[in-house]
């Protein structure tokens, strides 16, 4: 699988005449977790948005290996990228099997095709729904819908991952579940942009941290250099102590 | 399997309501009557067709038409209603209901009272594909937020373009000529009597390509049940997707309603019973729900003209005094489900 370089260069957003985004460039490389963090409202899954090509931005543009997002068609990104948006919604009562195979349309009449049914079930065994594969969709809680969403994303087998919260609704062994998935993904050469709240987790997963403020870039660096305490406290407003645990930082607030 | 089955019963039922609807009415013909007088017809000389010339005219000018005409209609209505449910992602969007067939309707009867006939068969089918193109895209556009429909918003905007076209439709009365309220009124009531060769025609050829159109399209309405967003991750053209089958409803919709008037349900009734017995996957949904739909119009067609003798009830009226009550059924449910009228 070739890596591909989505690359946001002076981006910036604006909604109803107030900034959510203002020029920010990054880029996210091949075999890399990328963690967007911040508070609420600082941007972070606007800016999933716009570099994952959904949102136009008002000033700057994204590249794609150097070409312009948004002269591919839905169906050519597709093929580069997949979404975990969410919204797990589902308007009809589909299998949850049904739910991971819509991952693999946008290989439909293609060679791919071949892989279907192995994409399909590594999907569903590594965000471990395969139990529940006849379910469904609309019958599971939402921690299970989170988990066959990720499935689903996982089955459309793209070089690049982006994840929006997803371990929102997760308990603690299916969280470390996702991390470990987007280690794994990394580690084969994908990259994954993946938006989180709890910074201790982004300490975890991450190659790179990019913390947002009010929607601009703070730091973008490894973990141990953004993640410390003089940037946290300033940019949530909240006295914190990082404490090293196997060379990854954890976030403590001081009570 | 269970396809299977279920197949083999939707087919032998469509065959069984085509056989009861010829043999029955105020001229009693027997089965082997109706077998040989369509073998005859397919060049294949036998014993069975009938020499009286009324029985057979009465098969090939009222009956056939007629039962022909049953099933486009019926097939057309059913497959715009689960279109119209994939692509509000809404299970209560139906034709009647949200008043894309009133608009339809006013087309037609716009056409009536500005003397179009005149200019033939097309006139009436064009107008009223006009006006339920309008009104699907009204509601389309008045009545989905972030990609999706609520129930409340959906029937709140139905009553606004029910009650709109209602008053255009109440205005053309007052404005046509006698005659021509007399054929409005058939639109609002609906009726498949006096079916002609030459209109089965055109709405078997609307029906067909229509059908087919939302067959090639079944898979990716199944993408669009994950939400406007998912789907276009997945590399749907979302908005594409919109438009052509907005077209496909009020093309199917208006062509139905031009012909055979306002005949509410048939796209609700239709595809929620297939969805219960198939599941939700829209390329075999799409399919039964055609051919559900030809059967459900045989036998209310059947039942309109067979249940007061020497009279005929109008069709509309029958299907809505079943669809009422179901509507009423899955509002009830959902309402339980959601524990509120979102």
């Amino acid at each position: 699988m070739s890596g591909a370089v989505f690359a946001a260069e002076g981006v910036a957003v604006s909604l109803d005449g107030r900034d959510v985004l203002t020029d920010i460039s990054i880029a996210v490389r091949p075999g890399e977790v990328l963690a967007l963090v911040g508070p609420n409202g600082a941007g972070k899954s606007t800016l999933l948005s716009v570099l994952s090509g959904e949102r136009r931005p008002a000033a700057g543009m994204v590249t794609v290996d150097d070409r312009d997002i948004h002269t591919f068609s839905a169906l050519e990104l597709a093929r580069v990228r997949s979404v975990l948006t969410q919204d797990n919604a589902l308007s009809f009562p589909f299998r949850v099997i049904d739910v991971i195979t819509m991952g693999r349309a946008p290989w439909t009449r293609t060679d791919e095709i071949a892989s279907d049914g192995a994409a399909i079930s590594s999907a569903a065994a590594r965000a471990d729904v395969t139990h529940l594969a006849w379910r469904r969709f609309t019958e599971l809680s939402g921690g299970e819908r989170a988990r066959v969403s990720l499935a689903r994303v996982l089955a459309q087998d793209t070089p690049v991952v982006f994840l929006d919260e997803p371990t929102a609704s997760l308990d603690l062994r299916h969280q470390e579940d996702v991390l470990r998935i987007a280690r794994d993904l990394a580690t084969a050469g994908r990259a994954v942009v993946i938006v989180v709240h709890d910074l201790s987790l982004a300490g975890a997963v991450a190659d790179r941290i990019a913390l947002l403020s009010a929607g601009r870039l703070v730091a973008l660096g490894t973990p141990s250099e953004v993640l410390t305490e003089a940037a946290i406290s300033d940019v949530y407003g909240l006295d914190v102590r990082v404490v090293e645990i196997d060379g990854r930082p954890h976030i403590v607030p001081r009570r | 399997m269970r396809r299977v089955v279920i197949g083999v019963v939707i087919g032998a039922l469509l065959v069984g309501g085509i056989l009861l609807s010829a043999l029955l009415g105020q001229l009693p013909v027997q089965v082997t009557e109706v077998v040989g007088s369509v073998l005859r017809a397919m060049g294949i000389h036998n014993g069975w067709a009938p020499d009286d010339p009324i029985i057979e005219s009465t098969l090939w000018v009222i009956r056939f038409p007629r039962i022909v005409m049953a099933i486009v209609v019926g097939a057309a209505l059913a497959t715009a209603g689960a279109v119209m449910q994939a692509i509000f992602g809404n299970p209560l969007a139906e034709p009647g209901v949200v008043g894309v067939s009133s608009g339809a309707a006013l087309g037609a009867a716009t056409a009536i009272v500005l003397g179009l006939t005149s200019l033939g068969d097309f006139a009436i089918a064009i107008c009223a594909f006009a006006g339920g193109l309008l009104a699907t895209l009204l509601v389309y556009i008045v009545s989905r937020a972030n990609g999706r429909t609520e129930v409340v918003t959906l029937l709140l905007t139905g009553i606004a373009v029910n009650a709109f076209a209602g008053a255009g439709l109440a205005f053309a009365l007052f404005a046509a000529s006698t005659s021509s309220r007399e054929q409005i009124i058939f639109w609002q009531l609906g009726s498949l009597n006096g079916a002609l060769w030459r209109e089965v025609l055109i709405v078997a050829i609307v029906a067909v390509i229509g059908v087919s159109a939302a067959i090639l399209l079944s898979r990716r309405y199944d993408l669009l049940s994950l939400g406007e967003r998912n789907a276009r991750h997945l590399g749907l053209d979302v908005e594409r997707l919109r438009l052509v089958s907005i077209v496909v409803v009020a093309l199917l919709t208006g062509v139905a309603v031009a012909f055979v008037g306002i005949v509410a349900f048939v796209g609700l009734v239709v595809p929620h019973v297939m969805r219960m017995l198939l599941g939700p996957q829209h390329r075999a949904l799409i399919v039964a729900s055609a051919f559900g739909g030809a059967v459900l119009m045989l036998a209310a067609d059947l039942l309109a003209r067979t249940v007061v003798p020497g009279a005929e009830l109008p069709i509309g009226m029958l299907t809505s005094l079943v669809g009422g009550p179901f509507f009423f059924f899955l509002l009830w449910r959902q309402r339980r489900r959601s524990g509120g009228w979102a």
